[in-house]
C-alpha cells in the first residue's frame, strides 16, 4: 500500500505530527494520505506516563481542545518536593523547572485516544494492531516504508495454519515516533550511524500503579515529586505521586538505568517506596487497580542522534527529548511532531523525488523552546553520577548561579557499561510483600492486563544463547530477573545439581525495553511480537 | 443464502475487570472493548460459507452504544457485507436481545442466523436459544461442526460427554462453541475497505420492540480475597500449622 507518510507509533509525537500533516494539507487544499501504525491493540494500550501535561504544543495544534473536550480534567493545584530519608520527609523548595502552574494532572493514554479521534476526523488512517517490524529501504539506501509484523508463526518461526504475512507500506516519508528506545529506531542508529559524534543515549525505568484511594483521603490536583529514600545515594531516581480525578492516585517510582548494583530491583524500590510514612497513609483503605512500565530517556541535548536520514525522520523520545528535570516529555514529543510535521510538508510539496532527506528538521528544533530548554538543563541529570549530594548541589548551582549557561557540558557513559560484577556489591534485602500496600512482581503483571498469544515466536531475542549462563549469572548474578518489572527473565533449575537456565517467560512482557538497554553484554534485542499483543493499560 | 451474525461488543477478555466503588455495576471506564470472541468464531463460519459460496451476503446487527460502530468495522474486516446498528445507551437483558433480534429476522428474512453461544461478559447462554423460540425456528447450540445440505444445517453439538449431531430445516439458529472454527487474523487492507462498506444506524426504539426485562440488578461485588500465604520453616511447622489452625488434619 502507498501513502505519502507512514508514522510509526500512535502516542503523542506521532499523533501530533499526523494532525498537523492533516492540517497544512487541507489549508493548503492538497490531498495527503497519511497512516499511522500502532502495535497496542488499541490507541493508548501500550501508553504509560506520569503524567503532568504541559498544554502549550496542544495549544499550538489545537487551540480549541477545551470546547473539544480533550482529558484535560484536573489542573494541578499545589506542587510539593520531599527529601526522603528512612522514616522522615524534608519539604524542600521547589526548583523553578519543576513548578506546574497551568498544567494539568492526565492519563496521558487516553489523552492519546483522544488526539487519534481527532486524527481519524481529519483523515488519517489510524491502525492499532499492527506493529512495525521491518523498515524497507530502496536500492539507495533510503528509507521507502516499512512492513508490519507477520501473524500466526509457529514458535520455531515457520508458518502456522493461521499464517497472514505482513504488508508492506511504501511512503515518501516515514516518521519513526516509537517512543523511549525504539526497536525499527535502533535498527536506523546503527544502519545510518546516527549516534556518529554524539553520546550514548541513557535512560530511567518508570515504574507506576494507580489506586483508587479513600475519598478522604484524595487531594486532586496534588502533585509530589520526591528524590532520596529508598534508593542509595549512588542512585539516580526519585517517586512521584499525582492525585486525579474520581479518587484515582498515580504513583510511580524511576530509577535511572545507570545504577551499579546488579541486586538492585526497580520493582522492589517501588514497592518500598509505598511504605515512607509521609507516602503510605495515601494508600490506606485504597484498592491499586493498574500496574505497568516504560522506560524513559534521560539523556537530553547530549544524547541526541542525528534525526534525519533519507526518507524519514526520527521524532519523539525515539530520538529523545524529555526534559529530565522537568520530567516532562510529552509536550516536548507533541512539539516535535508539529515541526517534523513541517519540515516534512515542506519538503513533500517542494520536491516530487523519492528518498530524499528532510535534514532542515534539527535546524527548526533548534529555534523552539524543545532544544533550547533541553540546552539550558544539560549539565543536571550527568551531575548526579558523582552521588545523590554532589548531584542535588551541582543542579542547584546549575540552575541558580549558572541559570543552565555554564560554560562547560557533561558527558554520559552507556548505562550497560555501569553495572558493577556482583562480588564487589552489596546484595538488598527486600520486605517481603505485604498483600496491601506492597506486592509481589506476578500479581502486579497480572494488573498490566499484558496478553501474547501463545505459539508465536519468542519476542526477546537472544544474540547469544550461552551468554546468560557465561556472563550474566556467574559474573552480575542474572540481573534480569530484578530489574524486569514484569517477571519475565527467570533463572530456573536444570537436571543438573548446581546449574541454572534462563527462562524467558514471554508472555509477560510490558514493553518497557528495559532488558535491551541494561543487558551488561548487550545480548537481549527486543522485537515487536504479533498485532495487538503487549499490555492493555486502561488509562495509564 | 442470507447469513445473519448479531455481534456483542465487550470488554476484552485479556482485561481484568472490577466492581465500581459504589457496587451499581462493572467499572468499563476506558478499557479494551472487542468483539465477543464466540461472535467473532460465528463471523470467520459465516465469512467461510460465503467464500465458498454457499452464503450469497453475510449481515453483521449489534445491539449497543454508539461505539459498537467499532465491533461492526471489525465485523466488515472479517468479510461481512453490510451491518446495522441498533442504538441504545440501556444494557440490555437477553430477552430484550432477543426480541430486538426477532424484529431484526422479520426485517431481513435471513436463511440462518449464527451466534455466539455465550457473551463473555455476563456469559448468560440464553439469547440464541430464545431467539430461536420466538420465531419458532430449529436450533442448534455449542456447535463445533457445521455442514450445509440441502435445505437444511447439519450441526455437530458439543454436549456432556461427547457430540451430538442435529439435522435443522432452514431458515435455523445455530450457536457457536470454542472449537468451531480458529478466527483469522484480520488483513489490514481489509480494514481499510471496511471503512467504506455501508454500516446503517438507527435507534433501538426504531423497531418498536419493548425493552422491559423484569430483571433489576441489585449490585456488584468482587469474590473474597484469597488469604496471602504464609511461608513454613519445615515440615514439622507445616504439620503443626495444618493440624491445630487450619484444622484440616
Ligand atoms: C513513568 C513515566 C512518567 C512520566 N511522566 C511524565 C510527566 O509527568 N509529564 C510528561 O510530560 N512526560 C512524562 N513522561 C514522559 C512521556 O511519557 C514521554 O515523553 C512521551 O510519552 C513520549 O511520547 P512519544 O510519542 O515519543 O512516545 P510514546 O508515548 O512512548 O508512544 C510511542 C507509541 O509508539 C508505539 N510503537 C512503538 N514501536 C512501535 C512499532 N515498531 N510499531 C508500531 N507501534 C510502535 C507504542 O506502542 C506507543 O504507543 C513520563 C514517562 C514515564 C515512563
Ligand atoms: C473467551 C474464552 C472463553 C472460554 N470459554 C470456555 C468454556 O466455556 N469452556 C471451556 O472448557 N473452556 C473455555 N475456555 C478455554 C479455557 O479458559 C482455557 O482453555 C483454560 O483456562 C486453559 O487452562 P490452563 O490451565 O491451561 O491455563 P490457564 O487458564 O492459563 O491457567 C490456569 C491457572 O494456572 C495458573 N498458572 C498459570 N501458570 C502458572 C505458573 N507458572 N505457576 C503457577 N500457576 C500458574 C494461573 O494463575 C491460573 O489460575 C475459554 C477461553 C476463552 C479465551
Ligand atoms: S522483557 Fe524486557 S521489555 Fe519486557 S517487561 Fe521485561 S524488561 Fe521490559
Amino acid at each position: 500500500m502507498e501513502f505519502d507518510v507512514v508514522i510509526v507509533g500512535a502516542g503523542p509525537a506521532g499523533l501530533a505530527a499526523a494532525i498537523r500533516l492533516r492540517q497544512q494539507a487541507e489549508q493548503a487544499g492538497q490531498d495527503l494520505s497519511v497512516c499511522v501504525l500502532e502495535k497496542g491493540s488499541e490507541v493508548g494500550a501500550h501508553i504509560l506516563s506520569g503524567a503532568v501535561f504541559a498544554p502549550r504544543a496542544l495549544d499550538e495544534l489545537l487551540p480549541d481542545w477545551r470546547e473539544r473536550g480533550a482529558p484535560l480534567n484536573t489542573a494541578v493545584s499545589e506542587d510539593q518536593f520531599l527529601l526522603l530519608t528512612q522514616g522522615r520527609a524534608l519539604r524542600l523548595p521547589t526548583p523553578p523547572q519543576m513548578h506546574n502552574q497551568g498544567n494539568y494532572i492526565i492519563s496521558l493514554g487516553n489523552l492519546c485516544r483522544w488526539l487519534a479521534e481527532q486524527a481519524e476526523a481529519l483523515g488519517v488512517e489510524v491502525l492499532p494492531g499492527f506493529p512495525a517490524a521491518e523498515v524497507l529501504h530502496d536500492e539507495q539506501g533510503a528509507v521507502k516504508g516499512v512492513a508490519t509484523a507477520d501473524m500466526g508463526r509457529n514458535p520455531d518461526g515457520s508458518e502456522g495454519p493461521r499464517f497472514e504475512p505482513g504488508v508492506e507500506l511504501h511512503a515518501r516519508q516515514t516518521l519513526f515516533c516509537e517512543g523511549c528506545h525504539g526497536s525499527l529506531t535502533k535498527t536506523l542508529i546503527d544502519r545510518f550511524r546516527l549516534r556518529e559524534g554524539v553520546g550514548p543515549q541513557t535512560y530511567g525505568l518508570g515504574i507506576k500503579e494507580v489506586w483508587e484511594v479513600d475519598p478522604t483521603r484524595h487531594r486532586p490536583g496534588q502533585v509530589i515529586h520526591s528524590v532520596g529514600w529508598p534508593l542509595d545515594t549512588h542512585t539516580y531516581g526519585g517517586g512521584f505521586l499525582y492525585h486525579l480525578e474520581d479518587n484515582r492516585v498515580a504513583v510511580g517510582f524511576i530509577v535511572g538505568l545507570d545504577y551499579e548494583n546488579p541486586y538492585l530491583s526497580p520493582f522492589e524500590e517501588m514497592q518500598r517506596f509505598k511504605t515512607h510514612p509521609a507516602i503510605r497513609p495515601v494508600f490506606e483503605g485504597g484498592k491499586r487497580i493498574a500496574y505497568g512500565a516504560r522506560a524513559l530517556v534521560e539523556g537530553g541535548l547530549q544524547g541526541l542522534p542525528k534525526l534525519s536520514f533519507p526518507g524519514g525522520l526520527l521524532v519523539g523520545d525515539t530520538a529523545g527529548f524529555l526534559d529530565v528535570p522537568r520530567i516532562k516529555g510529552s509536550d516536548n514529543a507533541m512539539k516535535s511532531g508539529i515541526t517534523a510535521a513541517e519540515s516534512v510538508f515542506n519538503l513533500l510539496t517542494s520536491s516530487a523525488a523519492e528518498g530524499i532527506e528532510a535534514s532542515d528538521f534539527r535546524r527548526r528544533l533548534d529555534n523552539t523552546w524543545v532544544i533550547q530548554e533541553l540546552h539550558r538543563a544539560r549539565n543536571i541529570r550527568p551531575g548526579f553520577r558523582w552521588g545523590f549530594w554532589a548531584g542535588l548541589a551541582h543542579a542547584a548551582v546549575d540552575t541558580y548561579v549558572f541559570r543552565g549557561r555554564a560554560p562547560w557540558t557533561l558527558r554520559h557513559q552507556a548505562d550497560h557499561e555501569r553495572l558493577r560484577p556482583a562480588r564487589d556489591c552489596q546484595p538488598i534485602d527486600y520486605p517481603r510483600p505485604d498483600g496491601n500496600i506492597t506486592f509481589d512482581r506476578l500479581s502486579s503483571v497480572f494488573l498490566s492486563n499484558t496478553h501474547h498469544e501463545e505459539g508465536q515466536p519468542v519476542h526477546l531475542k537472544l544474540r547469544d544463547l550461552q551468554r546468560p549462563a557465561l556472563l550474566n549469572l556467574p559474573v552480575y548474578e542474572g540481573p534480569e530477573a530484578r530489574y524486569c518489572p514484569a517477571g519475565v527473565y527467570e533463572y530456573v533449575e536444570t537436571g543438573d545439581a548446581n546449574a541454572l537456565r534462563l527462562q524467558i517467560n514471554a508472555q509477560n512482557c510490558v514493553h518497557c525495553k528495559t532488558c535491551d538497554i541494561k543487558d551488561p553484554g548487550q545480548n537481549i534485542d527486543w522485537v515487536v511480537p504479533q498485532g495487538g499483543d503487549g499490555p492493555n493499560y486502561p488509562g495509564m | 443464502m442470507k447469513v445473519l451474525v448479531p455481534v456483542k461488543r465487550v470488554v476484552d477478555y485479556t482485561v481484568r475487570v472490577r466492581p465500581r466503588s459504589d457496587g451499581s455495576d462493572v467499572d468499563i471506564a476506558n478499557l479494551k472493548m472487542s468483539m465477543n470472541p464466540f461472535d467473532e468464531i460465528a463471523m470467520e463460519e459465516a465469512v467461510r460459507l460465503r467464500e465458498a459460496g454457499v452464503a450469497t451476503e453475510v449481515v453483521a446487527v449489534s445491539i449497543g452504544p454508539a461505539a459498537s460502530q467499532d465491533t461492526l468495522r471489525t465485523a466488515l474486516a472479517f468479510g461481512a457485507d453490510r451491518a446495522l446498528l441498533l442504538e441504545t445507551e440501556e444494557s440490555l437483558a437477553p430477552v430484550v436481545i432477543s426480541r430486538a433480534l426477532a424484529a431484526v429476522v422479520g426485517e431481513e428474512s435471513p436463511d440462518l442466523v449464527l451466534m455466539g453461544k455465550q457473551a463473555i461478559d455476563d456469559d448468560c447462554n440464553q439469547t440464541a436459544q430464545m431467539l430461536a423460540a420466538r420465531l419458532g425456528w430449529g436450533q442448534g447450540t455449542f456447535a463445533c461442526r457445521l455442514e450445509m445440505g440441502d435445505g437444511e444445517v447439519i450441526v455437530t453439538r458439543e454436549v456432556d460427554g461427547g457430540t451430538r449431531i442435529v439435522a435443522l430445516k432452514l431458515p435455523a439458529v445455530v450457536s457457536t462453541d470454542l472449537r468451531l472454527n480458529e478466527p483469522r487474523y484480520i488483513k489490514l487492507p481489509n480494514i481499510m475497505k471496511a471503512k467504506k462498506k455501508p454500516l446503517d444506524r438507527r435507534p433501538l426504539d426504531s423497531l418498536g420492540v419493548d425493552t422491559r426485562s423484569g430483571i433489576r440488578m441489585v449490585s456488584v461485588a468482587e469474590p473474597p480475597a484469597r488469604k496471602p500465604g504464609v511461608r513454613v520453616a519445615d515440615v514439622g511447622e507445616l504439620l503443626d500449622k495444618l493440624k491445630n489452625e487450619a484444622q484440616v488434619i
